[in-house]
């Protein structure tokens, strides 16, 4: 079984090894995690485990959330995604899956959302340098400057970084340590950072990288 | 909820008793090093001149003359690496950062030494109350016989 689970980033902090090393963590609040459904080969062309994280209230659900936390008798989640597995697994829709998961899983990826950033420029989207802060410079000091060539192919070519939207878009970070698996609090300890703000969801599986 | 969470986290990674001093402390820090695989303990003594930070992250700064060179050491409080930390003697200071102490040097870098409430201490506050009490006393009585007479 490929290991996956739901949580929530709670923040980081870092914490003492024996030596004295001082390790920067992140701090994930995952699981118990609901089997919703099992994705199988013959019925959906692939294998997954559908999970659920995090209950919602049944009037803020929709009619078709309900009834599908209902065949598995749950309460409707505000966080669901699927686990991708290379086959059949044990386990059944129903099943509740907590973080001891982890216990033997050295390395993991993580999925989150990044944090929105707006409309934001080169400088912070590209981390273009922008021109110089004097010499004549005026009013374009955070300016991505030229674009391209002029009167040949006089066009921009496709491509181009260029300001707009960053932010808020899924991101993967992969081979995360794991430090510390807390089975009694539901909490991971991973080394480093993760994509999203504090109290987002993210998505923890077990590393794919070799 | 989340901070409940976080605070468990960064609980279990503190000791569980740190020794009081304050700033202005001269203390001897006691360092685990590790020679090889033989630890032993190495003792750095100095005046306390700044902590800062809360929770895991505090760290404090151990000031000291090493032949005629000042030389600060920056220690995390809640490192295991810090076996203990005994104060030697308690100098009376009037801020938390002594960061005048880098520019001074010779006679002028010792520090007051704060005593704590010593028995004579305690004896002149009693012996003050008295008289006081025995002020009071004397002007109830001074008012009771204006009021008679």
């Amino acid at each position: 079984m490929r290991v996956g689970l739901l949580g929530r980033k709670v923040g980081m902090t870092q914490i003492y090894q024996e030596g004295g090393t001082v390790v920067p963590v992140t701090v994930v609040e995952c699981g118990p995690c609901t089997v919703l459904q099992v994705r199988t080969l013959e019925q959906d062309g692939y294998h997954a485990l559908q999970l659920g994280f995090d209950d919602k209230k049944r009037k803020n659900a929709r009619q078709s959330e309900r009834g599908h936390a209902r065949k598995v008798d749950t309460e409707p989640k505000r966080f669901v995604r699927e686990v991708r597995q290379d086959g059949p697994t044990d386990i059944a829709a129903g099943q509740t899956l907590t973080v001891q998961l982890f216990g033997e899983v050295g390395r993991v990826d993580v999925i989150g959302t990044s944090k929105g950033r707006g409309y934001a420029g080169v400088i912070k989207r590209h981390g273009f340098r922008g021109l110089r802060a004097s010499h004549g410079v005026k009013r374009m000091h955070r300016h991505p400057g030229s674009s391209g060539p002029s009167a040949d192919p006089a066009r921009t070519q496709k491509g181009i970084r260029k300001p707009g939207h960053f932010g808020h878009a899924q991101v993967t970070v992969r081979n995360i340590e794991v430090v510390r698996v807390d089975a009694e609090n539901n909490l991971l300890l991973l080394r480093g950072a993760v994509p999203g703000p504090n109290g987002g969801y993210i998505t923890v599986r077990q590393t794919n990288k070799v | 909820m989340q901070n409940r969470l976080m605070d468990l986290v960064e609980k279990s990674t503190l000791k569980g008793s740190v020794p009081s001093f304050e700033i202005g402390d001269t203390v001897d820090v006691h360092v685990r090093i590790l020679e090889g695989d033989k630890e032993r303990i190495q003792i750095y003594n100095g005046v306390v001149i700044a902590r800062s930070g809360a929770g895991p992250r505090e760290m404090f700064v151990v000031r000291r003359i090493v032949q005629g060179e000042g030389v600060e050491r920056k220690f995390p409080l809640h490192s295991p690496r810090i076996a203990d930390i005994v104060v030697k003697r308690s100098g009376r200071v009037r801020r938390a950062k002594l960061y005048y102490l880098r520019s001074r040097s010779g006679k002028a870098v010792r520090l007051k030494e704060r005593y704590a409430p010593t028995a004579s201490a305690e004896a002149k506050t009693a012996k003050a109350e008295r008289k006081a009490a025995r002020a009071a006393s004397r002007k109830a009585a001074k008012e009771k016989a204006a009021t008679e007479g």
